[in-house]
């Protein structure tokens, strides 16, 4: 049959969509671990003022579905300061790696609660300032502590880049529309493209799993307490 | 009372929780060498006290001097103070992502700023002076209690303190496993350590103490060479809290 053939002259197409999709992942995870870390820290150790913009962020970012904020931005606040010509690409990035900082600085924030007050304290009566005992001794162990909780956005992340498919981002979702409206085959193409889904999400998860196993310490296992 | 030899003098030190008075007006001094030892039934601020002489809870009223400087008000500078007052924990608080050795390292190298292998060395030291030094590589989940205990003694101790505050440091061992955690304690005491400890060992507190101070309801009921306290004692609840100790 065809269909292999067909699949074959799309190839470079396709390819270029899941590279733009792993694009937007990148970002998303990205993004959002140079947002999140440090708005989880504003979060416990902030100032009430800090913890206050920290939390109408979250709140802002965890509060409206994916899709509203891609229209938000797409069509009203880029165009408004005058960034209307930003591509597609660029604004999916921008929202999915603000949307991601929000839900990991919640896991940030839950790993920095789970460490006890023993450690800031004996932190402190060996001499570290406040900020020295975050850096050297709390910061370490939440990340042990949110590694798995935060591997566990790479699928979440994954998945919803897909919904940049309505702003026109040409990732692999959109390319497979569009593959489907040029050749009138639809199940098949959304097949490869559903195929292709679970083969990034099952190597991405493996090579997470693969980190978590290297950097492990002993008392900080996942599974363990 | 006051002479040369003092390093620690702590004056009137007070600190509420709420309307619970914990220390009222603690006052005394601790001269080079000496080792402390405070007794008495639980939440009668024995902990407290020791966390307000390194501020890591702030008193009421009060002050505390190190070499005759005053750590309270202290501002910025009270980090200089705390990393010449070491402090053991009843919960030994070991960096639980850090191997036994680097427990011992990182304030070394964060607070002191040693270099990495002069710091390692300094950690080795102290590390041996507790007889831990073959589990150097260990993270805290893979000690028993009483050799992390050793540990964060060891940790405290590569400050070269100037006094060491320890807070019930054998409360939260199986009894099998104080007895190497004591002696520890002991050796440091020999080797002419300054030491104020909180504990609830009686034979231990009379054995090393140099001054017994017995506390009950945030106050010093009563202070003395331990012989005295635990044979004459002038109050009656001292003699009703040694006593119990005595029958052992």
């Amino acid at each position: 049959m065809d269909l292999a053939a067909l699949l074959i002259d799309w190839l470079p197409f396709l390819a270029t969509g899941v590279l733009l999709t792993l694009g937007l992942v990148i970002a998303a995870l990205g993004v959002g671990f140079i947002i999140g870390l440090p708005a989880a820290i504003g979060q416990v150790y902030g100032s009430r003022q800090v913890r206050a913009v920290i939390n109408i962020y979250v709140w802002f970012f965890r509060g409206l579905p994916l899709l509203v904020l891609l229209f938000l931005f797409y069509f009203g606040i880029f165009p408004l300061l005058g960034l209307g010509g930003v591509s597609p690409f660029l604004v999916g990035a921008f929202v999915l790696g603000l949307h991601g900082g929000a839900y990991q600085a919640e896991i940030f924030r839950g790993a920095l609660l789970s460490i006890g007050e023993g450690q800031m304290t004996a932190a402190r009566s060996l001499g570290m300032s406040r900020t020295q005992a975050i850096r050297h001794v709390i910061l370490p162990q939440a990340l042990l502590i949110a590694l798995p909780g935060w591997s566990n956005e790479y699928p979440t992340v994954l998945t919803d880049t897909s919904v940049c498919y309505a702003i026109g981002v040409t990732e692999l979702l959109t390319r497979a529309s569009v593959i489907v409206s040029t050749e009138y085959i639809a199940m098949p193409i959304y097949l490869v493209c559903a195929g292709i889904y679970l083969v990034l999400n099952y190597v991405g998860i493996k090579g997470l799993h693969m980190l978590e196993k290297r950097v492990s310490v002993p008392g900080f296992e996942s599974g363990s307490d | 009372m006051t002479t040369d030899d003092t390093i620690l003098r702590v004056e009137g030190l007070a600190k509420s929780f709420g309307t619970t008075e914990v220390l009222k007006e603690v006052s005394f001094t601790v001269r080079k060498g000496e080792t402390k030892v405070f007794i008495g039934p639980s939440g009668t601020g024995k902990s407290t006290l020791l966390r307000c002489i390194n501020q890591l809870i702030v008193p009421d009223a009060g002050r505390v001097y190190l070499h005759g400087e005053e750590v309270t008000h202290a501002g910025a500078r009270i980090n200089h103070y705390r990393a010449k007052i070491g402090m053991v924990f009843q919960n030994f608080n070991l960096f639980d992502h850090l191997t036994a050795i680097r427990n011992v390292e990182i304030a070394l190298l964060k607070v002191k700023g040693m270099k990495e292998d002069e710091a390692r060395e300094k950690a080795l030291f102290e590390l041996r002076r507790v007889g831990m030094e073959d589990r150097a590589d260990h993270y805290p989940a893979q000690l028993s209690g009483g050799q992390a205990q050793r540990v964060s003694i060891a940790r405290a101790l590569a400050m070269d303190p100037d006094v060491m505050l320890f807070d019930e440091p054998t409360s939260a061992l199986d009894p099998e496993l104080t007895g190497e955690v004591l002696e520890v304690i002991r050796g440091l005491a020999r080797a002419g350590m300054t030491m104020l400890i909180v504990t609830h060992e009686m034979r231990f507190a009379l054995s090393i103490a140099d001054e017994l101070l017995f506390m009950e309801h945030g106050t010093i009921l009563e202070r003395g060479a331990p012989g005295d306290l635990a044979t004459s004692p002038t109050f009656e609840r001292t003699r009703q809290f040694t006593g119990r100790f005595a029958d052992l």
